[in-house]
């Protein structure tokens, strides 16, 4: 429900957006169109600018300002040409980042690069925000009248309840009063406890006893056998990755950051230098917030900041300080040493998806453990899963003797051998 | 008839009224528990501070504990690489092409890595010279996670900086240069084209330095009679794959003999195939003193003292060259003579005659012997650089550093003060110097000495470039960042030298300028290794060999001749500390932990030395004075057949020295009697007070006739007779038919289909195995077997997954051993003769026999085991599930191999077991892919089944079938001598295949009818 509704409220914000942005063109000089600058800068320059920041680039917020349109013109379409003529300010710019000369763009034309200098010269009206945080109290409002409800529900049985005691009462006061016999107390023969019947009859004592100590022996099993699994163990992250936000609303391929379980028996945590692939131009969170739980922008962006500590990224001056603190992840899916697991096998051979085991890790804002890993578990797929023998050389020649032999069209995991001790132990 | 026979256990036990036998029977435990002596001591009891009431607590608390912290699991971190080398895959190994030359042993190698670890030392099977590794070299990375070594430079006993170290000995440098006082660089032998530069660059600076190169073990006498002959300061290289008959006079070939690698070019001409009408392999004639390797493989073995093969070497060259020899050689000796003589005139240029002599004269003798021969075996264009010490100008440095009168030394990569007999003087004479420096990796006895000990690194963190026979280069490069604050000498030297170079800028530099050629650099750092077409051809310059033929021939005993060698596992004793090597068992003696002096049984009875086996098996040896000289040891005594009568041998190596963990500090220094870098002295002997414990592996050392353990035969049968005469399959009688165990109507099991998939077998040719013992280490470096220590060996704890038996025959060959065991008739002859026959004989034959878990199809173990730990693969892998296994052992006992191994304790985490397992920096050479054993369960070999599951891991990735030759073990891909075949049966093609079908092909045990796939090829002699 409230996802809907948040969604909702992003797309009011998007029309509203359009809405102003038309609404300041026809305003304002009517050539430029900063819709299509807007596509055009995501396309060709926010690998390394951002507006309001610096970033590989210069900020571009107001840089119609700083700088002549023409000279703008003649710098986007080959800045290499500039520096070597010996332009001062282009000079100079290229001083101040390290002698790294921008990308050239001829395929820009000029009316491209006024679009572009159009929308990084809008500015959204103001208005914008209450707008969104109007929209987002309304589910507080919506508990609060929830617990008046249930509140007054109490009250009502409360006052139902003292009601009744007090009806009961005053009719035995009449009763009483009109001399009516109530129920006459009968003295009934004295019957022996349920207890003492009980404990004299030594067959159900035997019976129950019984019952108690298999019923107690199954919670024991239960309780001993749970001993080590820690199935939905969900420990608390040094730095607070969401795989949410990273393979749920990004939908980053899995393994694209652990890319080891292609080839290798771990995953692989990825090393930092991964999360920089893309986080170096990331340093601030604008996607969707989860107030209730308090992931706020600001609290994303701490963490992002965190991670930037970590690798010893200077934010400030984009480059790499050298200090280094590596992150102390807590693992979270632990095989004992004598098992012997393989990625590759699975993830690469098997073509498993990665979700059949870990679940759905892009739901998961947490990461936790979603398989048991008992040895039952894996078991059972071995028993139940067939093997990919297609378009694998390796298993032509194993895979038609053995369907002879079982007299099936595929083979499970287990008919391969794949319940042998051996084969995950030694 | 049976109900008569006496079983026992003891030699003891034959003894009549023993009273150890009696006291064993009545009690279990033989000695008194003092209970009553402790309860009745009202003192003691009084004065414990633990009262009952605490002892309640403590097991209280202990349980609650242990109960609660079983039920938490611990949190476990991970942390990866903030930047990941692009290289490293966690999980995946790498494979660098290195080499090693550490003075001793020299080699191409591969090392594999994991997530930049290095834990394994693999063949490098391309390199054309010395791409085999030994046992030490296998157990060389182990030493690199040595607890012992230097972790940085040190100045007069305290720690300092490498830029101080390098000033203050630079300071010194130039102020000796200034006074013209002589400097002695002493080294071992590099073999490193660069690194002689960079020498020549620094005592061009220095004039006053002077280059010596010393070999703790040396060869100087054959490098002296090689330089005489062709002008070459070298060692002429054997090729024995291109040999037909090998005679070798006192030279341990298959052993370290001039820096060893023959074995897997011997092993070659050891195997006899019918692929051409009649079998052929080479003859091999051995005359030695101590009992090695070689002599194990010869054909013919003739025990014989030093002093005598001088003799019998001068009467080889006589017959050889047609030229009169004075003195004559006994009866037996002659007539062995006469044999070696004529196999080496049939076999003509494909003869070779090798010798150990340490003599210039025997080795000018050899030399020409083979150019009257015409051998192709030797090659003398393209010898050996390896040993380069030269006698002449040792022995005046030893004596100027004992007198003082030296400016300065600088000992690189040795350790003179512990290998020289004269070592404490020399220690005592450094002090004097007015500048002494040892590059070292250990804080050993010379660096100790010395007044700067620089740190340098293991050969596996260092770059180095080789030249290890004329025209074949290796490279070397780090496989890992240097652990510890060390620098290379090479780089010290360019410091000196006033060079801003590193030495890895002029190793590329000088192989641009004259090595590479058209190759480039990264390819041979691929590869390791560069042959370049040697043009050069060293002729032969024959000089008057009379006077040096005379003095052999008239060569004559003076008492007891004591012979030193290195042994198998431990060297020159460089890698003491190495427990791998330590506890591995000496493939003649099988004692682990011992150096001890090897006497024959006759002059053992005459000297009253005596070897025991006491009640639980176990060996003890009586002590012995040995005199050299003025020196005198006491040394445990081991009776070693095939000792020659009149000889006495001594491991070098052992001995308590510095840089050395306690437990490491075993044996006695030999180097004591090594005087004038001769491998032979003369000494006396006689018997001491006590009796030794050793740690041997092997208690029963004779074959007694049981030839279906090792099947043997000579070649004359086996190109003869049919394969029924020499390798019978065993029968079984049933319903009074006697029928083949192999045959499918004996069996008591149901046979599965072993068709589909992979099913793997290992071959074992029992012809081709030298006893070298590569697999042993390689085998415990790939499964994290533990090192049990002295003691426990002693009680045949040991856990080698894989041991290489050795046995003897008890008659003077093992088909003579066969035929006194068919002859025995009646009790009184079966006690008397079977008595007899454990006893070797004076001159046995010997046959290796590795052994691990045969990995039977029907196994005993799996089907007694209560809680089914033990299963079997349809790959043919017998399983072992570890954390199954409850310890009862059952299985051991029913394994008719005994290759099953129980962890009495836990081996890891223990300062009880305080070896490599025991320290963080040991442990760095686990293999992540196998599991490290818990106390109390069983543990053996499993095929390598991390291997072979990782080797169709890696075809299901290709998408592609496996080729022959792909599957391997450890063992198997550590067998450079060709004896350990591995591989899938299924696979009709496959070499596996074709080796089960080999007519030498047998089971071990077979009657048993246990299926193994673990197969012998049968021993074939060509007497």
């Amino acid at each position: 429900m409230r996802k809907s509704s948040l969604g909702a409220v992003a797309g009011v914000k998007n029309l509203f957006i359009v809405i102003a942005i038309s609404f300041a063109f026809t305003v304002s000089a009517q050539e430029a169109d900063p819709i299509a600058g807007k596509k055009l800068f995501n396309a060709n320059c926010a690998a390394c600018h951002k507006l309001n920041k610096k970033a590989v680039g210069p900020a571009l917020k107001g840089v119609s300002a700083k700088y002549d349109k023409e000279w703008l013109y003649s710098w986007i379409k080959n800045s290499a040409a500039m520096i070597k003529e010996g332009d001062a300010q282009a000079v100079a710019i290229w001083e101040e980042y390290n002698k790294t000369a921008m990308n050239a763009f001829p395929q820009l034309s000029n009316a491209d690069i006024d679009n572009i200098i159009a929308y990084t010269d809008y500015t959204p009206p103001a208005p914008a925000v209450p707008a969104v945080a109007a929209a987002t109290s309304t589910p507080a409002g919506d508990s609060f009248s929830n617990d008046i409800i249930l509140g007054a529900l109490a009250l009502v049985f409360g006052i139902l309840v003292v009601m009744l005691i007090l009806v009961n009462k005053t009719l035995q006061k009449i009763a009483a009063a009109q001399g009516v016999e109530l129920a006459p107390v009968v003295e009934k023969p004295a019957r022996r406890p349920l207890w003492q019947a009980f404990a004299q009859n030594q067959f159900l004592v035997l019976l129950s006893v019984v019952f108690l100590l298999l019923s107690s022996a199954y919670f024991a099993y239960g309780y001993l056998m749970q001993v080590g699994v820690d199935q939905g163990y969900m420990p608390v992250q040094p730095i607070h990755y969401s795989h949410k936000i990273h393979a749920g609303a990004n939908q980053i391929e899995c393994k694209y950051c652990h890319s080891s379980a292609r080839v290798s028996k771990h995953s692989g945590i990825p090393s930092l230098n991964v999360c920089m692939n893309c986080h170096k131009n990331i340093a601030e969170y604008n996607g969707e917030e989860d107030l209730e739980n308090g992931y706020t922008k600001e609290f994303y962006t701490k963490e992002i900041k965190k991670l930037y500590a970590a690798v010893g990224w200077d934010e400030e001056n984009q480059q790499y300080t050298g200090e280094t603190e590596p992150v102390k992840w807590v693992r979270i899916h632990n095989l004992p040493d004598f098992v012997y697991f393989n990625h590759a096998q699975h993830v690469q051979v098997g073509q498993i998806e990665c979700q059949t085991c870990h679940g759905p890790v892009e739901e998961m804002e947490i990461m936790y453990q979603y398989s048991p890993l008992t040895m039952g578990w894996c078991i059972n797929c071995h028993r139940e899963t067939n093997v990919k023998v297609k378009d694998n050389e390796y298993y032509t020649k194993i895979h038609e003797a053995l369907s002879k032999k079982y007299g099936v069209e595929k083979l499970t995991a287990a008919q391969m051998g794949g319940l042998e001790c051996g084969k995950c132990h030694y | 008839m049976a109900a008569n026979k006496t079983y026992w256990k003891n030699a003891e036990q034959l003894k009549e009224n023993s009273p150890m036998v009696d006291q064993l029977e009545q009690k279990e435990f033989a000695e008194y528990i003092p209970v009553n002596e402790f309860l009745e001591d009202k003192e003691a009891l009084e004065e414990s501070s633990t009262s009952r009431r605490d002892f309640l607590k403590y097991v209280g608390f202990s349980t609650a504990a242990a109960s609660l912290a079983a039920c938490e699991g611990p949190v476990i971190k991970s942390v990866p690489y903030v930047v990941q080398p692009e290289q490293i895959r966690p999980g995946v190994a790498n494979y660098y092409a290195t080499a090693i030359a550490d003075g001793f042993d020299f080699g191409s190698i591969l090392i594999k890595t994991r997530e930049g670890r290095p834990i394994k030392v693999e063949n490098n099977p391309d390199a054309p010279v010395l791409g085999g590794a030994n046992a030490r070299v296998n157990a060389s990375v182990l030493s690199m996670y040595d607890t012992q070594r230097l972790q940085g430079p040190k100045g007069n006993g305290t720690d300092i900086s490498w830029e101080d170290l390098h000033l203050q000995v630079g300071a010194k440098l130039n102020a000796l240069a200034a006074t013209n006082k002589e400097v002695v660089l002493l080294t071992q032998t590099f073999a490193s084209p660069t690194t002689e530069k960079l020498i020549a660059d620094f005592t061009a600076k220095y004039p006053n330095v002077k280059h010596v190169s010393f070999d703790t073990v040396a060869y100087a006498d054959a490098v002296d009679a090689f330089q005489e002959a062709y002008g070459v300061r070298a060692l002429a290289d054997y090729d024995f794959s291109k040999a037909e008959a090998i005679v070798s006079v006192g030279a341990d070939f298959l052993g370290d003999w001039q820096g060893g690698g023959f074995d897997s070019g011997y092993s070659k001409t050891r195997v006899p195939s019918k692929d051409h009408g009649k079998a052929k392999m080479s003859k091999h004639f051995q005359f030695e003193a101590n009992m090695t390797l070689s002599g194990a493989a010869a054909d013919h073995r003739v025990p014989v003292t030093p002093s005598a093969q001088k003799n019998i070497l001068a009467h080889l060259y006589g017959a050889i060259t047609g030229t009169t020899v004075s003195g004559s050689l006994s009866q037996a000796h002659q007539a062995k003579v006469d044999a070696a003589v004529a196999a080496l005139k049939a076999a003509g240029d494909k003869a070779v005659v090798v010798s150990g002599i340490q003599d210039n004269g025997a080795q000018a003798i050899v030399l020409a012997i083979n150019n009257a021969l015409g051998s192709v075996v030797m090659d003398a264009n393209s010898p050996r650089l390896i040993r380069q010490e030269n006698g002449g100008e040792v022995k005046p440095v030893i004596d100027a550093v004992i007198a003082g009168t030296l400016g300065g030394l600088i000992t690189v990569g040795i350790n003179p003060v512990y290998s020289l007999p004269e070592g404490e003087a020399f220690a005592e004479g450094m002090k004097k110097l007015d500048l002494s420096v040892a590059f070292s990796m250990k804080e050993d006895e010379t660096a100790v000495a010395a007044q700067y000990i620089a740190a340098t690194p293991h050969y596996l963190e260092s770059w180095g470039d080789y030249e290890f026979k004329a025209g074949h280069y290796a490279l070397a490069q780090p496989t890992i960042r240097p652990l510890f604050d060390t620098v290379q000498f090479q780089d010290s030297l360019l410091k000196w030298t006033g060079s801003e170079a590193s030495y890895y800028d002029s190793i590329k530099s000088n192989w641009a300028e004259t090595i590479l050629g058209d190759s480039s650099w990264n390819t041979v750092l691929h590869d390791g290794y560069l042959s370049a077409a040697n043009a050069s051809q060293n002729d032969y310059n024959a000089t008057d060999l009379s006077a040096a033929v005379a003095s052999l021939a008239s060569a004559q005993t003076e008492g007891l001749e004591l012979v030193l060698y290195t042994k198998t596992g431990m060297g020159d004793g460089q890698q003491a500390n190495n427990p791998w090597l330590q506890e591995f068992p000496d493939p003649i003696t099988r004692i682990t932990w011992d150096n001890y002096l090897t006497v024959a049984a006759a002059d053992a009875a005459a000297l009253g030395l005596k070897n025991v086996n006491v009640a639980n098996g176990a060996l003890n040896g009586s002590y012995a004075k040995v005199t050299v000289g003025d020196k005198t040891l006491t040394l445990p005594v081991v009776i070693q057949p095939g000792q020659a009568k009149g000889s006495v041998g001594l491991a070098l190596g052992y001995g308590e020295r510095k840089g050395l963990q306690d437990e490491m500090n075993v044996g006695v220094n030999a180097f004591a009697f090594y005087n004038n870098a001769k491998n032979v002295q003369s000494a006396s002997v006689s018997l001491a007070d006590g009796f030794h414990e050793f740690a041997c592996t092997q208690l029963h050392n004779t074959l007694m006739g049981r030839g279906d353990i090792v099947k043997e035969t000579t070649l004359e049968v086996f190109n003869t007779k049919d394969k029924s005469y020499w390798n019978a399959i065993p029968v079984v009688s049933k319903n009074h038919m006697e029928q083949e165990v192999t045959s499918p109507g004996v069996d008591m099991w149901q046979a599965f289909d072993r068709s589909i998939g992979h099913h793997f077998n290992l071959s074992i040719d029992l012809n081709a195995c030298t006893g070298c013992g590569a697999c042993v280490i390689a085998c415990h470096a790939e499964n994290n077997v533990p090192v049990v220590g002295k003691e426990e060996v002693r009680k045949s704890r040991d856990m080698h997954w894989l041991r290489i038996d050795r046995y003897y025959s008890s008659d003077v060959t093992f088909e003579g051993d066969n035929e006194t065991k068919e002859n025995i008739s009646g009790l009184g002859d079966s006690l008397t003769t079977f008595g007899r026959m454990e006893q070797a004989s004076e001159n046995p034959q010997v046959t290796f026999q590795p052994v691990m878990c045969q990995h039977c199809n029907h196994a005993p173990c799996e089907t007694v085991c209560p809680v089914a730990a033990s299963s079997h693969g349809r790959q043919g892998q017998n399983h072992m599930a570890y954390n199954r296994c409850v310890g009862t052992r059952y299985c051991a006992n029913n394994c008719p191999y005994k290759v099953r191994r129980f962890n009495w304790f836990l081996y890891n985490k223990n300062d009880e077991f305080d070896y490599h397992m025991n320290n963080d920096l040991g442990r760095m050479v686990l293999n992540p892919d196998v599991v490290v054993r818990s106390r109390g369960v069983m543990e053996k070999c499993s095929m390598c089944i991390q291997k072979t599951q990782k080797t169709i891991l890696d075809a299901k990735l290709d998408g592609r079938e496996i080729k022959d030759g792909e599957f391997q073990t450890a063992c198997s891909a550590a067998c450079s001598n060709g004896a350990m075949t591995f591989g899938d049966i299924n696979d009709k093609e496959s070499k596996i295949s074709e080796l089960k079908e080999n007519e030498r092909m047998y089971h071990l045990l077979e009657h048993v009818g246990t299926k193994p796939n673990v197969m012998y090829q049968t021993k074939v002699r060509n007497v």
